[in-house]
């Protein structure tokens, strides 16, 4: 019974560091070889990976159930388009109402645009979860809708502000492969590192029991906060890359609203609540699926007969999908644990002699 | 004697129901004291109120030296009182060891705890700053978490846990997880130690272990332990001194001696469905 | 402000406040029996609205009978969903059952844009010549009282009353006040729990195709999301008069439907956001008050 059953942290990192050589590999080839249309869903595999590592943070790491993940998602949006657009862009789309100057004239790169929509999402987390982290799960799912919501009214009818209704179009299509999945690798990089800390223990005793981890000496308010306002911060980065992967975004329920939290839900449901790997296979099986039933709101052909397309029915098999998941399969594909090195050895190697893993 | 835990008339209202009525009290720093009444005397409640959940209608409570009344649990854990729940509350889903290393994380975070204890005077409990952003950074943190779980295996090791300290706790026997609450409770390194009826539910060999562990880790550890138990057997074996309450109020205190001959104590119990081990 | 204006103003709060009224009834008696958010409320109330269109659009029904079928169908729907979706996970956490809550209301959305489409109908294809009726309004002062304001607060006391009799005088009541306290021993004592519960469902969802329908008489343009806002600030009004307590919900209605009539028509300016009055109440009361006007206050116990 010599058999090791972890593996060093040395070899863990360097495998660590020669996967994601490969996948910067793949990442160069699939630039390379793939089309246009394929390679915008690649990339928004990565957008939907950062929005389901971010969600599963709060919701499956720490416990909170919260449904206001699009409200800090379009606060990122927005705050990056409108960095990135130009005064003179922004002059002539706000038809309605002008913009005001001071926004007007706000200009700057990608990069740093991309960390204002993070960082004013991270105070939008802060101001919401302030009042909302008080209350017990049900409520607090309902308030932090509704405050997603109320940010969405806001986007709707601050007409100098966000253009109202009309939106913002023309936004540069900024966000490519390595951006894209650059940002993502920053976000597994830096929640993972939290979770797999002192402070990730304590997040996770927060779901286990909160009173007792409060007389453990956590102090369960302010961990909650955190878990909210990095969470927060990510969604924000998520919505930056979203925007300039759309280049057109409106408050619409269906496009940064409670149906995109829904969406990001299903991700982290399908993949497992509380794993990061399991968030990032989730969003990616859900863009490919999601993507690939487009072809039934155009008409097909099933098993020879002529089927006629039906607008919205991705939602609704989507919807089914997940009443399913939920019911019959609710750890998801990764249940809580993540696909590290150490759990594919052990799930390659330990099989033999019969030894218990 | 060091007076460490004082509770200076405190009354726990809810609502019409009096829980907790003008409860005086002090506990001696390094005893082993014990309280013991018929259900519904109100005796977790004094817990609750002592570590923070509840706020005291009216009364204080002074933990060496320090008014904790209008304190929150997490700092009350953090000034070094820990504690143990009547229906065992581990972190389930997490393993032996990461249940006790939870217990080190208060000396990462706090404050505000920390500041408490400086105005008094005290040393803060707290390693140094910023330890969010060195977690996640890595940066000094690695040092650290190899202390933390070396300090956890100590303690594991101490009680008699060491071996299945990669198991989840869902998976430990009962006497067990009982033990590893009172572990768990320990690594917070406290200086009062509240057991909420650590014998619940155990047999009378596990009890006997149960009464040496106390013992042991009273003496060993230098704490002061304070516990709730309906099991006499455990009451008269190791307490030096018992408080008795019955509907909210102190109605004896004394030497097991003083308590078994007490009318008082006797008339209370007769009265109740309770069970005399 | 003129009198008449003030008069007028407060109508339409009763109006408003009635139908929130009716859907939040339907919300606090689900969550008062099962602690369950069903968050597909408010999409059952718009079934039900689709339910009386069709009936009357596809098998020409009389409108009386339309709106019996409506109401039935609704409670079969209610029933459906908790037997398929709600009962497999009736112990699992309360996490798993509140999300399943609302993938069924995104699901019931979605249902409706595929078979109905996602344009907006008008409800006075239901009435057709009848139309008429709606706008009939008697004079009180200079004030219109509409009708369909009476017939909206006649309907949502009957309902009280109706529900009353049923969860007080009756044996299934009694049933559901047992289950709403302690679910093992209700099962303990010989009551089929499944069933009791399905029941709930059924009579919540009949309660929100009533509501459904009375608020395509006052607002007919109707279409797939028409539930979701209004179900959400049921639910809101719900826990501002007191989640689980009926009463609270007829009170957290009507004042919902006041403070959004009466705020508006003292402030203009406002009237784009009213949609978030509900949110910055509930915000609020969950701050202050958590347990609502009338609910009572749950402790914890350690």
């Amino acid at each position: 019974m010599g058999m090791k059953k972890k593996l060093s942290a040395k070899a863990n990192f360097f495998l660590t560091v020669i996967f994601v050589i490969f996948v910067i590999f793949l990442l160069h080839l699939a630039n390379v070889y793939m089309n246009a249309y394929q390679l915008k869903i690649l990339n928004l595999m990565a957008i939907y990976g950062i929005m389901a590592v971010s969600l599963n943070l709060i919701n499956g790491i720490t416990g909170i159930f919260s449904l206001g993940h699009a409200g800090f998602i379009l606060v990122g949006a927005y705050t990056a388009a409108l960095l990135t657009l130009t005064p003179e862009q922004k002059e002539i789309s706000f038809i309605i109402e002008p913009i005001i100057p001071f926004l007007k004239n706000l200009h700057t790169n990608f990069f740093f645009a991309t960390l204002a929509g993070g960082v004013l999402a991270a105070f939008a987390a802060f101001l919401v979860g302030w009042p909302v982290l008080r209350l017990a799960g049900d409520y607090l799912a309902i308030a932090s809708l509704g405050f997603a919501e109320v940010i969405r009214i806001l986007a709707l009818n601050l007409r100098s502000v966000t253009n109202g209704a009309l939106g913002l179009k023309g936004i540069p299509e900024y966000t490519n492969t390595w951006w894209a999945w650059g940002w993502l690798f920053v976000t597994v990089l830096f929640i993972g590192s939290l979770v797999n800390s002192s402070y990730g223990r304590a997040l996770k005793a927060i779901r286990e029991d909160r009173i007792a981890a409060e007389e453990m000496g956590i102090n369960v308010f302010k961990h909650q906060l955190l878990s909210f306002v990095i969470g927060g911060f990510f969604a924000g980065i998520s919505g930056s890359l979203y925007a300039h992967w759309l280049t057109t975004i409106d408050p619409r329920i269906t496009t940064l609203g409670p149906m995109l939290t829904f969406y990001v839900l299903i991700m982290i449901v399908l993949g497992g609540l509380g794993s990061i790997t399991g968030s990032i296979l989730g969003a990616m099986i859900f863009a490919i699926l999601f993507e690939w039933f487009r072809r039934f709101e155009e008409p097909f052909t099933f098993f020879g007969i002529e089927v006629p397309g039906i607008k919205g029915m991705r939602i609704l098999i989507i919807s089914v999908i997940f009443i399913l998941v939920m019911i019959f399969w609710q750890r998801g594909l990764m249940g809580r644990t993540e696909l590290t090195w150490n759990n594919l050895y052990r799930w390659i190697f330990a099989r033999r002699g019969g030894e218990k893993s | 004697m060091k007076e460490l835990l004082i509770l200076d008339h405190v009354t726990m209202r809810f609502g019409g129901l009096v829980a907790v009525d003008d409860f005086v009290n002090t506990i001696y720093e390094g005893e082993l004291a014990g309280l013991i009444g018929p259900n519904g005397a109100g005796k977790t409640t004094v817990f609750n109120v002592i570590t923070g959940i509840y706020y005291p209608t009216s009364g204080r409570i002074i933990f060496d030296g320090i008014d904790i009344t209008p304190l929150k649990p997490h700092q009350i854990t953090h000034l070094g009182i820990a504690r143990t729940f009547q229906n065992i509350r581990l972190f389930q889903d997490m393993t032996v060891l990461e249940n006790v290393l939870i217990s080190q994380h208060h000396v990462l975070s706090n404050p505000d705890a920390d500041r408490i204890l400086k105005k008094h005077g005290k040393d803060p409990k707290r390693d140094g700053n910023f330890w969010f952003w060195r977690a996640v950074l890595k940066l000094g943190y690695v040092d650290k978490e190899k202390q933390m779980k070396e300090e956890a295996m100590e303690l594991l090791e101490k009680v008699g846990l060491i071996d299945v300290m990669n198991e989840k706790a869902s998976a430990l026997p009962y006497g067990e997880q009982r033990k590893l609450e009172i572990a768990r409770a320990l690594a917070t390194h406290p200086k009062l130690l509240l057991l909420d009826e650590p014998a619940a539910g155990m047999n009378p060999k596990e009890t006997e272990d149960l009464m040496e562990f106390i013992k042991r880790i009273r003496d060993e550890f230098k704490i002061t332990v304070f516990l709730i138990e309906h099991d006499m057997k455990v009451v008269m074996g190791i307490c030096e001194r018992i408080i008795v309450m019955d509907y909210g109020k102190i109605i004896a205190e004394g030497t097991p001696e003083e308590i078994q001959s007490n009318p008082k104590v006797i008339e209370a119990y007769l009265g109740r469905e309770w069970e005399y081990v | 402000m003129t009198a008449t204006l003030v008069l007028q103003n407060i109508f339409n709060g009763i109006m408003l406040g009635g139908l929130y009224a009716l859907i939040a009834v339907g919300y606090t008696m689900v969550y008062g029996i099962l602690r369950l958010i069903n968050f597909a409320h408010g999409d059952i109330m718009m079934m039900g609205i689709y339910f009386a269109f069709y009936a009357v659009a596809l098998l020409s029904l009389p409108i009386w009978l339309a709106f019996i079928v409506a109401i039935l169908g609704s409670a079969l729907l209610g029933f459906l969903i908790d037997r398929v979706a709600y009962k497999p996970l009736r112990n699992a956490p309360r996490i798993s059952a509140l999300i399943t809550a609302i993938g069924m209301s995104f699901f019931l959305e979605s249902f409706a844009v595929v078979v109905f489409g996602a344009n907006y109908k008008s409800f006075l294809k239901v009435f057709g010549e009848h139309k008429e009726i709606l706008r009939k309004y008697i004079l009180i002062g200079n004030a219109r009282l509409p009708v369909l304001t009476i017939l909206v607060i006649s309907i949502t006391a009957l309902s009280l009353l109706f529900l009353f009799w049923i969860v007080y005088k009756t044996k299934i009541g009694m049933a559901m006040r047992a289950i709403s306290s302690d679910i093992p021993t209700t099962a303990l004592m010989g009551v089929n729990v499944d069933m009791v519960i399905g029941f709930t469902f059924a009579l919540g969802s009949a309660l929100a195709a009533i509501s459904g329908i009375m608020w395509a008489m006052r607002y007919p343009n109707f279409f797939p999301y028409t539930g979701f806002m209004p179900g959400l600030k049921a639910f809101i009004a719900a826990v501002f008069g007191g989640i689980g307590s009926i009463p609270g919900a007829v009170l957290g209605g009507f004042l919902l439907g006041m403070i959004e009539i009466l705020t508006v028509s003292l402030v203009p300016q406002v009237m784009e956001y009213k949609d978030a009055f509900a949110f910055v109440i509930l915000i609020i009361v969950l701050l202050v008050k958590p347990s609502g006007l009338m609910g009572q206050k749950m402790i914890e116990k350690v």
